[in-house]
């Protein structure tokens, strides 16, 4: 199908973007960056929004900035931009092959993700995993949003409908610090069924899981269970699989989340 | 209205297009291009890969607006001088399609991928491709073909 009728309009500046969503928000005005989510759901006609502020001409937006031990990633970062140094280059490099497949990854951006909360992206995965905060923008002001205070649950944000994402931060890890990443999908590129993300030889294990609940969340019992000497990494996987809150008794998922995270796990131990 | 220029293989199409009209509808409606094939037109089966400043993208999930003054490529730009560009030869040789209605944007695609790397890895020729359906061939012999023009014998 075709997408229906809109009103399009390219800022140049972030100043002129917010100013322009603030007026158009009440005839549900969207934000578009990559579109690789929104562009889909109106042709589908899931999504109607009367007007596009297209921030892809928003000088600056694309850019990646490390500064005192944190990324900063621009809100038209796309998949396959997306980068760091030290171990946290090499997780993201882990999980942005799982976003889908090239084309998509070359117009899809990080912060995109972020913002439609998809329970199964791979970034909000990673942005929980870290605690990451983000940027938020209206023309009435900024604000810094701590990611756990951002994603509500599937395809929800605590974003107003005049604000717009212009950047995330995650803190780096130090080289001592290992990563892992597992991810179940029916097909290569195909939405994550379970994936996990596990940090381990920093300031304290990290661990979370995405796909199965409304949204991704860390599992403080498993990581507790994780500091126990010696560590047990298929006791742990046992305790983050039973901590998950599934819409039925569903002893296949819990398996395979089980299995994600112990090879999740494995790859960072 | 907006008014848009495409550059398209190397051809300057200056059209006017209402926002909402897609980059696959344009280069097909709009500037008669109708070698990229429509096929899902909501992004998952790539039959309307193009190249965008060299880039495969699905030209269904971007607005003409967008690519204003964008370099594009797409199956029509391959030939040169009625001969036919080597992905096409090897594809033919290889018996990479049937009904060839995915062929366009698989030929896109290859030609992006060859051309950022043309020393990929089996590895990630085949996770390249998977980008895209096919729902004739099985895969295996576009993999073939890709892998001859890289110069690789048959595995």
């Amino acid at each position: 199908m075709k997408p229906a009728a809109f009103e399009y309009h390219a800022p140049r500046t972030l100043e002129e973007a917010v100013a322009v969503l603030a007026r158009v928000a009440p005839e549900e005005g969207r934000v578009l960056a990559g579109g690789q989510t929104l562009v889909p759901a109106m042709a589908l006609r899931l999504a109607r929004p009367g007007h596009l502020v297209d921030i892809n001409g928003v000088a600056g937006l694309d850019r990646i900035d490390v500064a005192d031990g944190v990324v900063r990633i621009g809100a038209c970062v796309r998949h396959a931009a997306v980068d760091a140094p030290g171990p946290m280059g090499r997780l993201m490099a882990l999980m942005k092959r799982h976003i889908a497949h090239g084309p998509i990854r070359a117009r899809g951006t990080f912060c995109g993700s972020l913002a439609n909360a998809d329970a199964a992206s791979e970034w909000c995965l990673l942005a929980v995993a870290m605690d990451a905060r983000v940027e938020v923008r209206s023309a009435r002001g900024a604000r810094i949003l701590a990611v756990d205070d951002l994603l509500l649950g599937s395809m929800m944000t605590t974003l107003e409908p005049d604000e717009m994402i212009v950047a995330a931060r995650i803190r780096l890890l130090p080289e001592r610090a290992r990563v892992g990443f597992h991810e179940f999908a029916r097909r290569a590129g195909d939405f994550a069924q379970v994936m996990a993300v596990a940090v381990l030889g920093d300031d304290g294990p990290r661990l979370a899981i995405g796909s199965l609940e409304p949204r991704p969340r860390r599992l403080p019992e498993a990581e507790a269970a994780l500091a126990n000497d010696p560590v047990d990494l298929a006791a742990a996987s046992r305790t983050a699989a039973a901590a998950l809150l599934l819409p039925e008794e569903d002893a296949y998922l819990r398996a395979l989340a089980e299995t994600s995270v112990r090879r999740a796990l494995e790859a960072a131990a | 209205m907006h008014d848009v220029t495409l550059c398209l293989n190397g051809d300057v199409h200056r059209i006017r297009v209402e926002a909402r009209r897609t980059l696959l509808d344009a280069i097909r409606e709009d500037c008669g291009a109708t070698g990229t094939h429509a096929g899902c037109e909501h992004g998952v089966c790539g039959a309307c890969t193009v190249l965008l400043d060299g880039e495969p993208v699905r030209s269904c999930l971007m607005f003409a607006v967008q690519a204003d003054g964008r370099e594009l490529r797409t199956v029509e730009g391959l030939a040169k001088d009625g001969v036919l560009h080597k992905l096409q030869q090897s594809f033919i040789d290889h018996h990479a399609l049937q009904c060839g209605y995915c062929t366009p944007g698989f030929l896109m695609l290859a030609a992006g991928l060859i051309e950022a790397d043309p020393d990929l890895s089996d590895a990630a020729l085949i996770d390249g491709l998977s980008a895209n359906l096919c729902r004739c061939t099985g895969y295996a012999n576009i993999v073939a073909a890709v892998r001859a023009v890289l110069g690789r014998a048959p595995s």
